[in-house]
């Protein structure tokens, strides 16, 4: 059964339409992600799908829970939660302070505690730089904060909306490789890129978005051959 | 000595501005609006001092409670039947509805209790008298129990569970939704503080000078919401430095016959400077632009 399934999903903002009506869903356990070019409405997608920006139509079904009229705060207590474009982790916080926000809704102490050594295990780095205020941290590091602070309420689906931005490639292959260590762990991954390489290379299943549609759905490898998205994303 | 005692004074009631101002810029920080009637939650608070303490008779204490109760819960009510149907619209349409709020307010006032003033006397106060200096206990009460309030303040918002949702959402309230953080609820808990503290400086006003009327709390609130823009709003601290400056620059020039008749223009020309000097306010943070 389908974890998360998105029927009809349809954004407007104002008069303008970014959304035409997607569908895709995704099966526990996989890596699924969604490519497209900027403006494609893949932002708007995951921030609709999570309850921040209002749909106007279709619906959400997340671990067979109707979640279309859900307020956010709410999804995110159901285990679904979400790596936003450019981090935005609390940049006045110290990084042990993002982390104690990741885990609002975690009321257990116990549970707290393992899952914060759990992702200073995940990530050494941050464990060493616990008490340093996270606005100071090099863009790797605040994206590796970024993607603990969403592992701190252990979600059965993680979304990550362009994990690689702005990052150098070196960096942008140590992200991959965690992504792929956090999905080997058990977590269901949507996985929002630009770069489309690296996100077809992981994925079990991809979709293409284009300006606020579906045009083509496939395996990860099928899309990679194929010869529009040669064309279109990956400079073939 | 007579510096000292105007240095006190002046710490006095620039704490009373500290809180007002600590509700102003709270609810900047939080719901990212200038709430202009929040100088009259301190009008309704003087006034349920009147009727409790005054004309029912209840004790002073028991009458602060009371006052706090019902500006606590006058502030979110504000909140839930004015701004939180606007949220999302042009600033200028909210700034418009908290101006026609604060008239309202006053307005209703009046309507009830009449434009003449009424006498809140609640504690026979008199001065203490330490060496050559006479202080009135007045200053000594609001002193400490503000030093107090902000203490708490402060603590709660660092190490409570509610404080720290409270920073997350000022700093980006998309992202705490992410983190699970009920906005409307900390939107809430944010006036009713905000407002809980204009009760607090109500009372301290009316322990200064017992007539209460339906401006009460215009000019206050106004040098407050200055005080708060001075040190830098949305900040905590910057709200209690700017307030307790403010009130400090009042007592001195008011000290001195020259000055003392231009004390307001003075208060308000301290803000164009500091806004010309630093716009972020003296303890403001310059937010970096999110794209």
């Amino acid at each position: 059964m389908a974890l998360l399934e998105v029927n009809n999903l349809e954004v407007y903002y104002g008069v303008i339409c970014a959304l035409k009506g997607i569908s895709f869903h995704v099966n526990e356990g996989e890596i699924v992600s969604l490519i497209g070019a900027n403006g494609a409405g893949k932002t708007t997608m995951m921030q609709s799908t999570v309850g921040i920006i209002p749909k106007k139509g279709g619906s959400v079904i997340f671990d067979g829970q109707d979640i279309t009229k859900t307020p956010c705060h709410k999804i995110v207590q159901l285990g679904m939660t979400q790596v936003p474009e450019g981090r935005r982790i609390f940049q006045e916080l110290t990084v042990y302070e993002n982390l104690m926000m990741g885990a609002y809704t975690v009321k257990d102490q116990q549970r707290f505690k393992a899952d914060m050594d759990r992702v200073f295990e995940l990530f050494p780095r941050l464990a060493e730089r616990r008490k340093q205020i996270a606005g100071t941290l090099s863009g790797g590091e605040q994206q590796m904060l970024a993607m603990s602070r969403a592992l701190m309420i252990n979600p059965k689906l993680l979304m990550l909306d362009e994990p690689s931005m702005g990052l150098a490639p070196i960096l942008v292959d140590q992200i991959f490789s965690i992504i792929k260590d956090l999905h080997k762990a058990g977590t269901t991954i949507l996985l929002v890129e630009q770069n489309a390489s690296k996100a077809l290379e992981i994925s079990d299943r991809a979709y293409v978005l284009e300006t606020g549609k579906i045009t083509l759905s496939g395996t990860g490898k099928e899309l990679m051959q194929s010869p529009e998205v040669q064309k279109a994303y990956l400079g073939g | 000595m007579k510096l000292l005692e105007t240095l006190l004074n002046g710490l006095s009631s620039g704490s009373t501005y500290a809180m007002i101002a600590l509700g102003y810029t709270m609810v900047y920080g939080i719901a990212k609006m200038l709430n202009f009637a929040h100088g009259d939650v301190i009008m309704v608070g003087g006034y349920t001092l009147y009727v409790s303490a005054v004309m029912m008779g209840i004790h002073p204490l028991l009458a602060l409670l009371l006052a706090i109760i019902c500006c606590a819960v006058l502030g979110v009510t504000i909140e839930k039947l004015a701004y939180k149907p606007l949220r999302g619209a042009s600033p200028l349409a909210v700034l418009i509805t908290a101006i026609g709020m604060s008239y309202l307010l006053q307005s209703v006032a009046q309507m009830i209790f009449g434009s003449a003033d009424r006498m809140v006397r609640l504690f026979d106060l008199g001065r203490i008298t330490v060496g050559s200096m006479q202080i009135s206990t007045y200053t000594i009460i609001t002193l400490a129990c503000s030093a107090v309030i902000m203490a708490g303040l402060s603590l709660f918002v660092k190490y409570t569970r509610i404080g720290r949702a409270m920073i997350a959402v000022s700093e980006d309230k998309d992202a705490a939704q992410l983190m699970g953080i009920n906005v409307n609820f900390i939107i809430t808990i944010t006036f009713a503080i905000g407002s809980a503290l204009a009760a607090f400086a109500g009372f301290f006003m009316v322990l200064k000078s017992p007539p209460v009327n339906s401006t009460l709390g215009a000019m206050p609130g106004i040098k407050a919401f200055t005080a708060a823009v001075i040190g830098g709003i949305g900040s905590i601290p910057g709200a209690m430095l700017g307030g307790i400056l403010m009130g400090i620059v009042e007592s001195f020039a008011q000290t001195n016959p020259v000055i003392a008749p231009f004390t307001v223009a003075i208060e308000f020309s301290i803000l164009i400077v500091i806004l010309l000097v630093r716009p972020s306010g003296i303890l403001g943070k310059k937010r970096r632009e999110k794209v």
